[in-house]
């Protein structure tokens, strides 16, 4: 019984020193106050974030903005859950928007915004990805990304080739790569997630397939392994593995190397999202100009697509105290003039999602690629945009099919048994 | 103990009557002393674990928690790579602790014997147990590289063609395991000095008188006599490669794919996964399997020690 008693204050005692650090920034008598910031600390986040504050502040010389970072990944995921469940988060963070938003408990930990004039330029098609229940509770930070292949257009000018608008035409491509010396698929399993990309950029041809996909899949009646066209992402992940089409060393490479390996024109293809290339151009400038896009290729050339990947979102905890200045700074993120101060900075990796925000003239290959997809309309969002439900595990699957310990029908049922998993942990209905 | 009387004692036999009532006062501690410790170990320890055992059985998120039952241990069990995890952390623990106590004991043999650079060999066999366990990690993983590492350029020279150690399936578990004897056979060889060198010389004179040489010496005084020591290594060593994972994560994150997934990586990822529910389950599926595996082989060396 003490023992109960003695718990009790223990954790009393705990909880409040929690709860009194948290309130560092009250406003000043002289009106000025000091927003904090979270961000992620990829170097993409970190400029655009500076880039973004530098220009607000000067515009509102009464609020201060101090930028402070986590890491990214599951490893961040959690400290942005454990802040937000302790009431100890920052005013204004940076997180991602889709099936990650929904694991935050928004109607209880976020400032809702539905309505709320911040969002008058947001594009429509955006508000999903940061909304639940039909609430909107962010403004996108940064640009959409392309997910897909990013390419060398020195090799393929070199080598006489043409963007593949069918897998069949990849491969082929891939043989005369092959051919002439250099690595054509470039695989980095060593940063597990960078594997993922094949059977998630191919999201665009499996709606092409099969439009109800996503709904199916969330409500427990579609699978990646029953259904073809989905399965087809583990089947070119297995192919590209058993042509031998991946650099030798695949298995313990890392992202930056591949990176490099394609701006440098050592490898020719690199399963890849666009954001991987702005903070690139200012040690490799020829990532600028000679890295372009182009979507992975399905079955049929006349349904040619490609995957993109919404911004991230910036949301305002609910327990700030800085309500006002920190939706006067979500207004700004989610401004034209933010998307230019942004640019000034940062390359942007694909289009913003800003209504009157544009690429600059000087825009890099990949983005001005991606362009090209979304003008004529020929884009879907990844399937983690369209559902809540993404498996965890899905990383090591894939660097199983792709390293060819796992034939591709196995990995996609191991990965349907993952997505279960998952969806039970949610509380989704029908699992 | 009995405390030291004032004063000379006469003789042998029990110290007069009115001695132990003070004794006992004297070395009783008021309770109220053991109240700070009290409520470090209830606060840091006994509560996380029950409420552990507690989050165990809920489906939790950070934010709120659902009572489930036993469907986490339900799903954690029919977890498809549990299978080849388990397989991994047996292995695992048994090739660590075998080499550990193997190598262990012949570093021993020859740290205890009469060589000139006896002092600074020691040092050096104990440099790496000081070293953080992350370091090491990272630094073999450079090492291992398949180009551009260190071990395969060194065997590029003697012509050996060296492979992608830890990008390749088959190789993966077994270069971090031996990379953790690396690190922890310096411990080991620490216990076996200290255990060689408690054997009294008598032995060793007696095997001398009678004619007996250097093997005789180990096989009949060294190695059973220093069973002790290879009974405390085996428990370290073996419990720690059972619950081993800073150094296959940092290494490999149990890749590729799933083929050095040890238990314990696995309930990490599922942490990672934001299962907070599930990957409790996991921990005490491992507290019991540890304890399952532990208790009888301390209970067996235990008795074989007694018998030595």
């Amino acid at each position: 019984m003490t023992g109960a008693v003695l718990a009790v204050l223990a954790m009393a005692a705990l909880s409040s020193c929690g709860s009194s650090s948290g309130a560092g920034s009250e406003p000043a008598a002289d009106g000025s106050v000091t927003l904090k910031f979270l961000i992620d600390n990829s170097q993409a986040t970190v400029d655009t974030a500076k880039a973004l504050t530098e220009a607000f502040m000067k515009a509102n010389p009464t609020i201060t903005i101090e930028t402070e970072t986590r890491p990214g990944g599951s490893e961040g995921d959690n400290i942005i859950k454990t802040r937000l469940s302790t009431g100890d988060m920052s005013d204004v963070f940076w997180y991602n928007s889709g099936s990650l938003l929904q694991a935050l408990n928004p109607a209880q930990t976020l400032v809702d915004l539905t309505g709320d004039p911040v969002l008058a330029n947001v594009q429509k098609d955006f508000l999903p990805v940061v909304s639940q229940d039909g609430k909107a509770y962010g403004v996108p930070g940064g640009t959409a990304m392309g997910g897909g292949i990013l390419y060398n257009r020195k090799v393929y000018e070199q080598l006489k080739l043409e963007v593949p608008k069918t897998w069949a035409n990849f491969m082929a491509n891939n043989e005369k790569i092959k051919a002439a010396g250099i690595a054509p698929v470039i695989g980095t399993f060593k940063d597990t997630w960078t594997s993922q990309l094949f059977v998630l950029g191919d999201y665009y041809n499996v709606q092409a397939a099969a439009p109800d996909f996503a709904q199916k899949y969330t409500a427990n009646q579609a699978k990646f392994a029953t259904t073809p066209a989905a399965k087809a992402g583990f089947d070119h992940l297995a192919e590209v593995h058993a042509k031998g089409f991946m650099q030798e060393g695949f298995g313990s490479a890392t992202n930056d190397q591949g990176m490099k390996m394609l701006v440098e024109g050592k490898g020719a293809h690199y399963p890849m999202l666009s954001a991987q290339l702005p903070p690139l151009v200012s040690t490799l400038p020829q990532a600028a100009t000679d890295v372009g896009f182009f979507g992975i290729p399905g079955t049929d050339a006349a349904k040619n697509g490609a995957t993109i990947w919404e911004p991230a979102g910036i949301y305002i905890a609910r327990t700030t105290e800085n309500l006002d200045a920190a939706k006067k700074f979500l207004a700004f993120v989610a401004s034209p003039a933010g998307a230019e101060a942004t640019n000034a900075v940062v390359q942007p990796a694909g289009p913003y999602r800003i209504a009157g925000a544009k690429l600059p003239e000087d825009a890099i290959q990949v983005a001005k690629d991606l362009q090209v997809y979304v003008d004529e309309g020929r884009t879907a969002p990844a399937l983690e945009f369209v559902s809540p439900v993404k498996g965890p595990s899905l990383e090591q699957i894939t660097v199983a099919v792709g390293s060819g310990l796992t034939p591709p029908a196995e990995g996609a049922a191991q990965y349907d048994k993952d997505v279960e998993k998952q969806a039970k942990q949610l509380g989704l209905a029908g699992w | 103990m009995t405390k030291q009387e004032t004063g000379p004692r006469t003789g042998p036999g029990p110290a007069p009557g009115h001695a132990r009532p003070s004794v006992r006062r004297k070395s009783a501690y008021p309770y109220a002393l053991y109240l700070p410790a009290g409520i470090v170990f209830l606060v840091i320890f006994l509560v996380p674990t029950v409420m552990a055992f507690y989050f165990a059985l809920t489906r939790w998120t950070l934010f709120d928690s659902e009572f489930v039952g036993l469907q986490n241990f339900q799903d954690f069990l029919a977890e498809q790579n549990l299978r080849i995890g388990f397989q991994n952390t047996i292995v695992y623990a048994v090739v660590t602790s075998g080499l550990k106590v193997v190598l262990g004991l012949l570093l021993g043999v020859l740290l205890t014997s009469k060589l000139r650079l006896r002092g600074f060999l020691r040092s050096v066999v104990f440099f790496p147990t000081l070293v953080s366990t992350v370091a090491v990690g990272i630094t073999f993983a450079m090492l291992l590289k398949p180009q551009t590492g260190l071990v395969n350029q060194a065997l590029a020279l003697v012509g050996v063609d060296g492979r992608d150690w830890l990008g390749d399936a088959t190789t993966a578990l077994l270069s971090v395991a031996l990379v953790d004897v690396w690190k922890g056979v310096g411990l080991a060889t620490v216990i076996y000095i200290a255990g060689i060198m408690s054997i009294p010389q008598e032995y060793y004179q007696a095997v001398a008188v009678d004619g007996g040489g250097a093997w005789h010496r180990f096989r009949h005084v060294t190695l059973p006599l220093s069973w002790p020591a290879t009974y405390s290594v085996i428990i370290l060593s073996f419990i720690g490669g059972l619950r081993s994972f800073d150094l296959i994560w940092t290494m490999t994150r149990g890749g590729p794919g799933f083929t050095s997934d040890t238990i314990a990586s696995i309930i990490y990822k599922q942490y990672q996964a934001g299962f907070f529910g599930l990957s409790t389950a996991g921990n005490v599926i491992l507290f019991l399997v540890v304890t399952a595996i532990a208790v009888p082989l301390n209970y067996y060396l235990g008795k074989r020690q007694v018998a030595a």
